[in-house]
C-alpha cells in the first residue's frame, strides 16, 4: 500500500516537469497554431547550454537559469523572427517540416558538440535531500521543488495571459489575425515573443532535466511527445489541464514502471492512447 | 460531357517521360548482370526509398495527412517478415505481401485513433503510434527483445540456395515492389479518388462541398499507405536479415530520410519521390564521411526548400516546362481531334 502511495507521489511529481514541457508547446499552438517538432529538441539545448555554464563559470545549476532562460529566449526570438514566421500560413506543411528539419540540426549539432555519451549535472546536496512526510514515504527536497517551479511557471503564464497587454496581444493575434493588425500590433513581433516566452519555459525545463537525469542529444523527441501527450490528455487551451495532464501521465509512467521496467513510457503512451480513444477533446477542455 | 469527347492521361512529354523510364527499368532489371555487389545493394536500397518517398508523398502531399510516424510501418512489415517466416513457416516472398495485408489490417484501427487529431497534432499523434510499436516489438521476447534477431539458417537458405541468387532475387523483388507502389498509386490517382484527392490537396472544404468524402478518402489513403510502407519494411529486412527495435523504428532512417527525399524532390508530384531519391542518394555518395554533418546540411536543405520553393526540384523544372513523366493530367479531348486542353486541364499532376 505505502509502496504504490509512494508510486503516485513521485508519479505526481514528475507530472509537473511534463506540464512544463508541455506548456511552452501548448502555448505557441494557442498563440500561432505552430506546434514546434523541434521542442524536444530545444529542451535538450538548454540542457546542454546549462551544462557548458555551470561547468565554464562554476555556477549552481539552479543559478544557471539566470543565463539559460533568458539565452534561450532570446533564440526563440530570432528563429520565430528570421525563419518561423516564414514558414506560417495556410499550408500546414511548411512549419512542421521546418521545425523537423530543426530537430535534426539541433540533434546532430548536439551530438558533433558534445558527442553521444550520457551527461549530468551536479547540483550537490540538494540532490539527495529529502522531507520524510510519514513513516515510509518521503519526498525529494529536488522532485518538490521542480513541482513548485512548474506550478510557478504555469501561474506565471497565466497571468501574463490574462493580466497583462502582452497577454491581451496575444489573445487578439490568435483569436484574429487580420483585425489585430488592423489594431496596430504586428503579428510577427507578437508571434517572436511567443517563441521567446515558450523557449524560456523550455529553459526552465531542460536545467531541471539536467540536473534530476541524465542526458543526450538523443533524448528529445520523447520529451517532445511527453508534453504532445500532456497537452492532449488535458485537454487544449487549458493550462491548468494541461498541469493535470502532466500529472496523469506522470502517474501512468509510474505505476507501469512498478509493474515492469520496461513499460514505463509504454504505460503512458497507453494512458494517452486510451484518453485519445474515449475522450478525444480531452480531460478538461476548455469551454469557449 | 459530350459523347464525342473523351478523358485523356497521354500527352507528348509524358509519352517521352514513359518511354526514358521504360528503357530506364529495363537497364536496371539487368542490374545483376553488369552491376556489383555493393551496386546492388545501393540500387535496391534507392527503390526502397524512392517507394517509401512516394507512399509518404501520397499520404502527406495528396491527402493532407503529414505523417511523422511512418516508420511505424516499416518496422512492423520487418518484424511481421520475421515473425511470419519463424513462426508460421511462410516462404519469405509470400511474407511480403502477407506482411502487407496484416500491416494494413492494423492500420484501421489505427487510423481510426490517429483521426482523431487533426494537423499538427495529427502528425505527433503517428510518431506517439511508432513509439508504441517500437517498445511493443522491444517487449517479444521470441523475437530477441530489445536486442534483436537474425533470420534463421535455414530460412536464409529457404529464399534461394546460394548467396549470389539470393542476393539477384531479392534485388528484383525490391524492384518489382518499387514499380507496384508506383503503379497503385499511379491508379489510384486515375481513378475516381485521384479526382477527389487533388480536389482535397488544393482546397479540402470546397471538396467537401463538391461531395467528396473528405474523411473516407483519407482513411483509403493512409490504409494503402500503410499496406506499401510495410511490404517495403518487409523487403529492407529481407535483404539485411537481421533486424532489432531501433533499427526496425529508426525515425531518422525511416522517416526523416524519407520527409527529406520527398521534399527536396517536389511534395504533391509522383515525379518528386523519384527525383529527390536520385538527389538524396547523390549528396550521400558525396558527403557521408561527414556522419552528423551531412545531417545537419540536409536538414538546412529541406528548410530552404519549404521557404524558397515548396514544390521542389521536380516542381521547379515541372511548372515550367510544363512536363509530366507519368500520364496523370487529364485532358478532355473531342473525337474529331480538336484538343480543348486549355478549359479542362487542372494542376492534375
Amino acid at each position: 500500500m505505502i509502496e504504490w502511495i509512494n508510486v503516485i507521489v513521485q508519479g505526481v511529481l514528475v507530472g509537473g516537469l511534463y506540464a512544463m514541457f508541455a506548456a511552452g508547446l501548448a502555448l505557441i499552438f494557442g498563440i500561432m497554431r505552430l506546434v514546434n517538432i523541434a521542442h524536444g529538441d530545444f529542451i535538450v539545448l538548454a540542457a546542454y547550454l546549462a551544462l557548458v555554464a555551470a561547468t565554464a563559470l562554476g555556477l549552481n545549476p539552479i543559478l544557471a537559469l539566470a543565463i539559460v532562460v533568458p539565452a534561450m529566449a532570446a533564440l526563440g526570438y530570432i528563429l520565430q523572427r528570421f525563419l518561423l514566421n516564414r514558414a506560417l500560413g495556410d499550408d500546414l506543411l511548411p512549419p512542421l517540416l521546418v521545425t523537423f528539419g530543426l530537430s535534426v540540426i539541433i540533434q546532430n549539432g548536439l551530438l558533433e558538440l558534445f558527442t553521444a555519451d550520457s551527461r549530468r549535472l551536479r547540483a550537490g546536496s540538494i540532490e539527495v535531500a529529502s522531507i520524510p512526510v510519514v513513516p515510509g514515504i518521503s519526498v525529494g527536497l529536488l522532485p518538490l521543488l521542480q513541482f513548485a517551479l512548474a506550478l510557478a511557471v504555469i501561474g506565471g503564464i497565466e497571468f501574463v495571459f490574462y493580466r497583462t497587454a502582452l497577454g491581451r496581444a496575444f489573445r487578439a493575434t490568435s483569436d484574429d489575425q487580420a483585425t489585430a493588425q488592423l489594431m496596430g500590433l504586428d503579428n510577427r513581433h507578437i508571434f517572436s515573443l511567443g517563441m521567446a516566452l515558450s523557449l524560456a519555459v523550455v529553459a526552465v525545463a531542460g536545467v531541471l532535466i539536467a540536473v534530476r537525469t541524465n542526458f543526450d542529444p538523443a533524448i528529445g523527441p520523447a520529451r517532445l511527445l511527453f508534453g504532445f501527450e500532456a497537452v492532449i490528455i488535458g485537454g487544449l487551451g487549458s493550462l491548468w489541464g494541461t498541469l493535470l495532464g502532466g500529472v496523469l501521465l506522470g502517474v501512468a509512467q509510474g505505476v507501469g514502471a512498478h509493474l515492469d521496467p520496461g513499460w514505463q513510457t509504454l504505460a503512458g503512451h497507453f494512458a494517452f492512447l486510451m484518453v485519445l480513444a474515449v475522450r478525444p477533446e480531452g480531460l478538461f477542455p476548455k469551454i469557449h | 460531357m459530350p459523347p464525342s469527347a473523351r478523358i485523356v492521361f497521354m500527352d507528348r512529354s509524358s509519352r517521352i517521360g514513359l518511354m526514358v523510364f521504360l528503357s530506364a527499368l529495363a537497364a536496371v532489371a539487368l542490374a545483376p548482370y553488369w552491376a556489383s555487389r555493393q551496386g546492388l545493394r545501393l540500387l535496391a536500397e534507392i527503390y526502397a526509398y524512392v517507394a517509401l518517398a512516394s507512399a509518404w508523398n501520397l499520404l502527406a502531399g495528396y491527402a493532407g495527412l503529414v505523417s511523422v510516424g511512418q516508420h511505424a510501418y516499416v518496422g512492423l512489415g520487418g518484424y511481421l517478415m520475421f515473425a511470419l517466416t519463424m513462426f508460421a513457416a511462410v516462404p519469405p516472398l509470400w511474407a511480403v505481401p502477407l506482411a502487407g495485408i496484416v500491416a494494413a489490417t492494423v492500420s484501421v484501427p489505427v487510423a481510426a485513433l490517429v483521426f482523431r487529431l487533426r494537423g499538427h497534432y495529427f502528425a505527433i499523434c503517428t510518431w506517439v503510434v511508432a513509439e508504441v510499436f517500437r517498445l511493443v516489438a522491444a517487449q517479444v521476447s521470441a523475437l530477441g527483445g530489445g536486442s534483436g534477431t537474425s533470420l534463421p539458417a535455414g530460412i536464409v537458405i529457404a529464399i534461394a540456395a546460394t548467396r549470389e541468387t539470393r542476393e539477384f532475387l531479392v534485388y528484383w523483388i525490391a524492384l518489382a515492389l518499387v514499380v507496384l507502389v508506383l503503379g497503385l498509386i499511379i491508379s489510384l490517382l486515375r481513378s475516381r479518388y485521384g479526382l477527389a484527392l487533388t480536389a482535397i490537396r488544393d482546397n479540402e472544404v470546397a471538396a467537401l462541398s463538391n461531395g467528396v468524402s473528405v474523411r473516407r478518402v483519407k482513411f483509403v489513403v493512409y490504409v494503402t499507405t500503410a499496406f506499401c510502407t510495410a511490404m517495403v519494411g518487409a523487403v529492407i529486412f529481407l535483404q539485411k536479415l537481421r533486424i532489432s527495435p531501433d533499427a526496425a523504428f529508426s525515425i531518422n532512417d525511416w522517416t526523416a530520410y524519407v520527409i527529406f527525399i520527398a521534399v527536396i524532390g517536389g511534395i504533391g508530384r509522383i515525379e518528386g519521390p523519384i527525383v529527390g531519391a536520385a538527389i538524396f542518394f547523390l549528396l550521400r555518395q558525396l558527403f557521408a564521411d561527414l556522419g552528423s554533418l551531412y545531417l545537419i546540411m540536409l536538414g538546412a536543405v529541406a528548410i530552404l526548400i519549404m521557404l524558397k520553393t515548396p514544390r521542389g526540384v521536380w516542381g521547379l523544372v515541372a511548372g515550367r516546362f510544363g512536363l509530366q513523366i507519368f500520364p496523370l493530367q487529364r485532358r478532355l479531348v473531342q473525337k474529331i481531334g480538336l484538343d480543348i486542353k486549355q478549359e479542362t486541364r487542372g494542376r492534375t499532376s
